[in-house]
């Protein structure tokens, strides 16, 4: 497991990136943790600087939507979904399991 | 017994509509009529990664793997040519009709051509796949593309030349590019772009006509300079596809109007995408927008129209992008002349900046180039800040 950062420095309607090879974007959706892969499926765009709608990402270049619990495309024009990673909070810290996929995602 | 829903035009608003209207749980048949041959496809790469061979056809494909769970019924390569409003018909090119209980309308928009541009090879316009094929074909044996026309379309292409390797030169009647959506001083600072990457840049300057027998040569000016063209793009707007709703009893003006939901002056009947000039409540008048984003939102909220379903019209934050020589540029708003700009992050020397556009000290626009975080965080203020119509 990484550790992320503190929960109090993920506030609701925020995004964090987590650098690494292959870099993973944290989401708080109004005190859930959400982790996908931070670059969109269309294009080279950070999904961390995208627009957080419910549960749903909006990539900030061309728009295409990702399902946070699922990443699954909501919008077009990506087609491929991103992966989820597994959100755990220990001790007041956000951590992601990558390669973990979240509960319930495909 | 079933009812039909008839989707005129299958790019991103009619697709867009289609899966609206399944989203909104309509089980009926939906028939989507399409006059190219092509299934949906998304057309901002056509001037970019498509133009520069970088993305495929199967790239910007639109249709996802769960569209079959959609259960549409295309009629692709089909012109509709005449819509029956009292019988609900959509009459079609190959003499057949399309009987339908709801109609959408999002025919879209063709590219402008030069008056007396036909006729002559290497002369183009963008707007289409089979265009952008040309297009492409033709780029890559020239030497010498010159762009009419700086505006996003024409800009892109120019950049995406450049990159090909072509000497290009951009001609704007307009003494500034991009005045119109950005506003002088933020048009002059994007159009910096071309002398940094090599294109020249012409501005205050007609075209005369095009030089060429069976094949353009050259392009000219309005004080008699020729440019020489192996190629030329025609990149100066687009107009609505509604010539063929012109005896179907639904109004027009500059598109098909309708109100702030979509509704036409028909029952049954709505129209999306470029093809609509829906009634704007912040402008107080009918608005055309050509905006990849309208294209994809807007249907929502027509179809649940057509559906007969409540709901205050949205109002949507307009937002566009363009990406120029490797630029990133977007903008998010509405602005009018004489609101006042302020940089709010980084400079216009290291084409990394973001400002704002206020009036009466409140931010009404915001333009970002290369700088997506930022912009998407004023994006998502300004939309919250637009108060809903209800």
């Amino acid at each position: 497991m990484i550790p992320v950062c503190p929960t109090t420095a993920l506030p609701p309607g925020e995004a964090i990136r987590v650098e690494g090879d292959e870099p993973i974007a944290v989401f708080n959706v109004d005190g859930e943790f959400y982790a996908i892969d931070d670059t969109c499926t269309h294009q080279d765009a950070s999904l961390a600087d995208g627009w957080l709608d419910g549960c749903a990402v909006e990539c900030p270049l061309h728009a295409s939507c990702f399902d946070l619990r699922t990443g699954k495309v909501s919008g077009p024009p990506a087609k491929t979904p991103v992966r989820t990673h597994r959100v755990v909070v220990a001790d007041g810290v956000v951590h992601v399991q990558p390669g973990v996929a979240a509960e319930g995602a495909a | 017994m079933s009812t039909t829903i008839a989707v005129v035009g299958a790019s991103l608003a009619g697709l867009s509509a289609a899966r609206a209207l399944r989203d909104q749980s309509y089980d009926g048949r939906i028939v989507v009529i399409g006059d190219e041959v092509h299934a949906p496809y998304d057309r901002p790469p056509l001037s970019k990664e498509f133009l520069a061979g970088t993305a495929s056809r199967q790239d910007i494909a639109l249709g996802a793997p769960d569209d079959e769970d959609l259960q549409l019924e295309w009629r692709l390569g089909t012109t509709a040519v005449g819509l029956d409003s009292l019988g609900r018909s959509v009459r079609l090119a190959d003499g057949s009709a399309v009987r339908a209980d709801g109609v959408v309308l999002a025919t879209g928009a063709r590219a402008r051509r030069l008056p007396g541009g036909d006729g002559l090879d290497g002369v183009h316009v963008l707007r289409s796949l089979d265009d952008a094929i040309a297009l492409r074909e033709d780029l890559a044996v020239a030497e010498r593309l010159v762009v009419i026309g700086a505006g996003f379309i024409g800009a892109e292409v120019a950049a995406t030349a450049r990159t090909l390797g072509l000497d290009v030169t951009v001609v704007e009647t307009q003494p500034v590019p991009l005045a119109g959506p950005l506003g002088a001083d933020l048009g002059a600072v994007c159009a910096q772009l071309h002398a940094d990457h090599g294109t020249r840049l012409l501005v205050g300057t007609g075209v005369a006509g095009l030089v060429g027998t069976g094949r353009v040569e050259a392009v000219e000016l309005t004080d008699g300079t020729r440019l020489p063209a192996d190629v030329v793009v025609v990149g100066i707007g687009a107009a609505p596809n509604t010539e063929w709703l012109t005896h179907s009893g639904v109004a027009l003006g500059n598109g098909v109007l309708t109100d702030a939901r979509g509704a036409t002056t028909v029952p049954g009947v709505v129209a999306v995408g470029d093809c609509a000039a829906t009634w704007s409540v912040a402008a107080g008048r009918h608005v055309r927008t050509e905006h990849w984003t309208n294209a994809l939102e807007q249907p929502a909220t027509a179809t649940a129209a057509l559906l007969g379903a409540g709901g205050p019209a949205p109002t949507p934050v307009p937002y566009f992008w363009s990406d120029q020589y490797g630029a990133r540029i977007q903008f998010a708003g509405s602005r009018r002349e004489g609101d006042v700009v302020r940089l709010v992050e980084g400079s216009f020397a290291d084409r990394s900046f973001l400002v704002a556009y206020e009036r009466d000290g409140h931010p009404v626009a915001v333009l970002g180039m290369n700088q997506p975080r930022l912009f998407t965080r004023w994006r998502r203020q300004l939309r919250s800040a637009v108060p809903t119509a209800s």
